[in-house]
């Protein structure tokens, strides 16, 4: 059993959890996740790995509460035990060659973005992060970013904490007041990925995008993750879970994320009124 | 006196109309009176013709003889020395093809019920309260399966019992491989996979679930720094194929191996399930193997008009004559010559239908099989909410791609002599992630040679 060692609230609908997990910990990467299951009868859902501490044999994972599995796991506590958690699965960030480094992150994608700036700049890669979210009151990890890079600019949308606006409109800034990087990292919601990837085409930035598709195994075995890139089908699971973000197609990946859309819906509304009833 | 009757029991099995809206067990079994009646059939015969199709050679005249007398743990004793997964053999082997293949009685009548015996016996025996088992003594020597499928569940099973410590990494949850997450409960109950571990744990065997080789831990820090002398690699072949159409990553197109995990080892279709299925009113099925049939079969039981559209002919199904027999009683339409080439669209992104090509056998090719070729211009389109894509898998590239110097076939297959070596020393592997997808009882043969050979490789060391 993988026993919860800490859990911490980021903003009202993120939450941070270090697990008790050795062997994950002692392979773990940026950009490499997990698969849990809260209970013995629960779904398998994937979450990219936050932070690992190989010493203490812990793995922390940051997940915002959306569904009935997310809900489920945010009624634990400290001392409690998943059912199952299994990893590292998927490919870690690949991160050789880089000197310049710009990182995308939008809402709880920083979460995963963080990892990959902070392993960026211990290699001594110079990283700027841009963050983005729907107001103040979301804002994670903003600490830890600017400890992890040389330049860091936080968006809102509404404009109630750092600059108002898109993360697209803050890169085409940095790039156009000549910044010059050899890779663009983005993580968050598809459709924010799908416009920094557009916007990176066009000044011809190589760019790479961590997707986040509904899976089972993990494993390859299910094919549940699939998503189509160049025209060839892969899985995000064994061939990701980044890809070339100017290959991507996204709008499918998009229709694929909403499969279970109604079933979630409904299952996170039952699990909510689950809760309620026994407090 | 041998029964000399031309016709072998009958086994129960629940109504066609009742079984195909539920998810028990479709055969029900022997009692006692059957299997004892069935059994006065065998003839005994010296030379054992049944036993040389056994991929597993278990001597059959013996054990069928104790059950003749009533002598049902002797009998199971007898299965044992030879199989370690008797109950789960005793329903998926393919028989007919097998032991049931070579039986003199079936030259005139029908062969000898030989499964069905092996069922009975195996359920007699997991029905008694709990029967001690001995602990074989340990030998000192440490072996590594990975895979806790048919071939590993064999290899694991029988290294044990020499007294080998042996343990079984699982990347699911689960054990048990394509038993847990593949084969339907209404063909194989999970409670009796979960039994046959339950017999291999009683021996001494460790299984850690949640541990992905490759990812969590690799074949050579298993060797090298967690002390196992040998490994033996069943990873099976799970890796689904698709036909690369047009229309395939739409929303409600399956794998089978997807559809079949939701159901078999997340429990989709109970009501109270975290784990979410998309099963429409009518859905389509593309292929005609054993998988096929479990996905279909299971469609049929979510509530769907099921259609499955195959290439070839009825003749030419690779899956069993029993399952196709069982899936038509249960009211599966078959489109026999039939290729898709589209799955369309409804506006939303999901499946509205499944274009398909008529085809028409040519002559037979190299393989001996006829080649279907299109009829040019006839296509028509089947409507469908979903679309099952069951046309094979293939094996797992994890291991072969983090493991320096094991090497594979072009296809993926790893490379292994006879006896399952790889071109590691040390390192063996059998089933599916060598011969790519097959049967249970094939892959089981694979790992009880592997271990024969684990256990001389060990000694000699």
């Amino acid at each position: 059993m993988f026993e919860i060692l800490e859990k911490k609230s980021l903003n009202p609908t993120v939450t941070l959890m270090r697990i008790n997990a050795p062997k994950v910990a002692k392979k773990a990467l940026p950009g490499q996740f997990i698969i849990l299951r809260t209970d013995s009868e629960g779904e398998r859902i994937p979450l990219t790995i936050a932070d690992y501490d190989r010493e203490s044999g812990s793995v922390s994972i940051i997940f915002q509460i959306v569904g009935a599995t997310t809900e489920k796991l945010n009624h634990l506590n400290e001392g409690d035990c998943l059912q199952d958690f299994v990893g590292p699965l998927g490919r870690a960030t690949e991160t050789e060659g880089l000197k310049k480094v710009a990182v995308v992150g939008g809402g709880v994608g920083c979460a995963i973005a963080y990892p990959v700036a902070k392993r960026l700049h211990e290699l001594g890669v110079e990283v700027h992060t841009i963050a983005g979210f729907r107001n103040k009151d979301l804002v994670i990890l903003e600490d830890e970013f600017k400890a992890a890079s040389g330049k860091f600019v936080l968006m809102s949308d509404d404009g109630s904490t750092g600059e108002k606006g898109l993360v697209t409109d803050a890169l085409k800034k940095l790039v156009e007041s000549g910044e010059k990087y050899d890779r663009v990292i983005t993580i968050g919601p598809l459709i924010m990925m799908k416009f920094v990837c557009q916007l990176t085409k066009q000044y011809e930035i190589p760019t790479v995008a961590s997707m986040n598709p509904i899976m089972i195994d993990g494993t390859g075995m299910c094919g549940g993750c699939r998503l189509t890139v160049g025209g060839q089908t892969k899985f995000a699971c064994v061939d990701g879970p980044e890809f070339d973000g100017h290959l991507i197609d996204f709008d499918e990946a998009m229709a694929r994320g909403a499969m279970y859309r109604d079933f979630e819906r409904k299952a996170h509304e039952d699990a909510c009124n689950l809760f309620k009833g026994v407090e | 006196m041998p029964n000399m009757s031309l016709k072998r029991n009958e086994m129960p099995v629940q109504a066609p109309d009742v079984r195909n809206r539920n998810f028990q067990e479709v055969a029900l079994g022997y009692t006692e009176e059957q299997a004892i009646d069935e059994a006065k059939r065998c003839l005994g015969c010296k030379n054992k013709p049944c036993s040389t199709g056994c991929p597993v050679q278990i001597d059959i005249p013996a054990f069928i003889a104790q059950v003749a007398e009533g002598n049902f743990a002797e009998a199971y004793k007898i299965i044992t020395k030879s199989s370690s997964l008797p109950a789960v053999c005793g329903r998926v082997c393919p028989q007919e093809t097998q032991c049931e293949s070579k039986c003199v009685r079936g030259k005139k009548g029908e062969p000898v019920a030989i499964g069905r015996l092996e069922r009975f016996v195996a359920d007699w025996h997991n029905s008694q309260s709990e029967v001690s088992v001995e602990k074989p003594v340990p030998n000192g020597h440490r072996a590594a399966i990975i895979g806790s499928g048919p071939s590993g569940l064999a290899c694991a099973g029988d290294l044990a019992k020499k007294g080998y410590d042996v343990t079984v990494f699982e990347a699911l949850h689960v054990a048990g491989g394509v038993l847990s997450y593949g084969i339907p409960e209404f063909r194989l109950p999970k409670s009796i996979v979960q039994k046959e571990i339950e017999g291999l744990k009683a021996l001494g065997v460790k299984v850690e679930t949640n541990t992905v080789v490759g990812r969590t831990v690799s074949v050579d820090e298993l060797m090298n720094e967690e002390g196992f002398e040998s490994v033996f690699i069943g990873s099976g072949a799970g890796l689904p194929r698709f036909m690369n159409i047009p229309g395939e990553n739409l929303n409600g197109v399956y794998s089978a191996n997807e559809f079949l995990t939701r159901i078999n080892l997340m429990k989709a279709y109970k009501d109270n399930s975290s784990t979410p299925i998309k099963a429409g009113t009518r859905a389509v099925i593309v292929g005609g193997g054993n998988v096929a049939m479990d996905a279909a079969r299971c469609a049929k039981r979510l509530g769907a008009d099921v259609t499955i559209v195959y290439r070839r002919t009825e003749k030419e199904l690779p899956a069993r004559a029993e399952e196709v027999e069982h899936a038509k009683e249960e009211g599966i339409v078959f489109k026999f010559l039939t290729n898709p080439t589209e799955i369309t669209s409804t506006e939303k992104g999901w499946v509205k239908g499944i274009i398909c090509q008529q085809m028409k056998l040519s002559e037979p090719d190299a393989s001996g099989r006829a080649k279907p070729v299109p009829i040019e211009g006839a296509l028509f389109e089947i409507e469908a909410d979903y679309v099952i894509m069951a046309i094979g898998t293939s094996p797992n590239p994890l291991i072969k791609s983090t493991t320096e110097g094991l090497d594979t076939q072009k296809w993926g297959g790893i490379i292994a002599d006879e006896d399952g070596l790889t071109s590691k020393t040390g390192v063996y592997a059998g089933g599916d992630a060598v011969t790519g997808a097959a049967t249970v009882i094939l892959a089981m043969g694979a790992g009880k040679k592997a271990a024969a050979a684990m256990d001389e490789y060990m000694q000699n060391k």
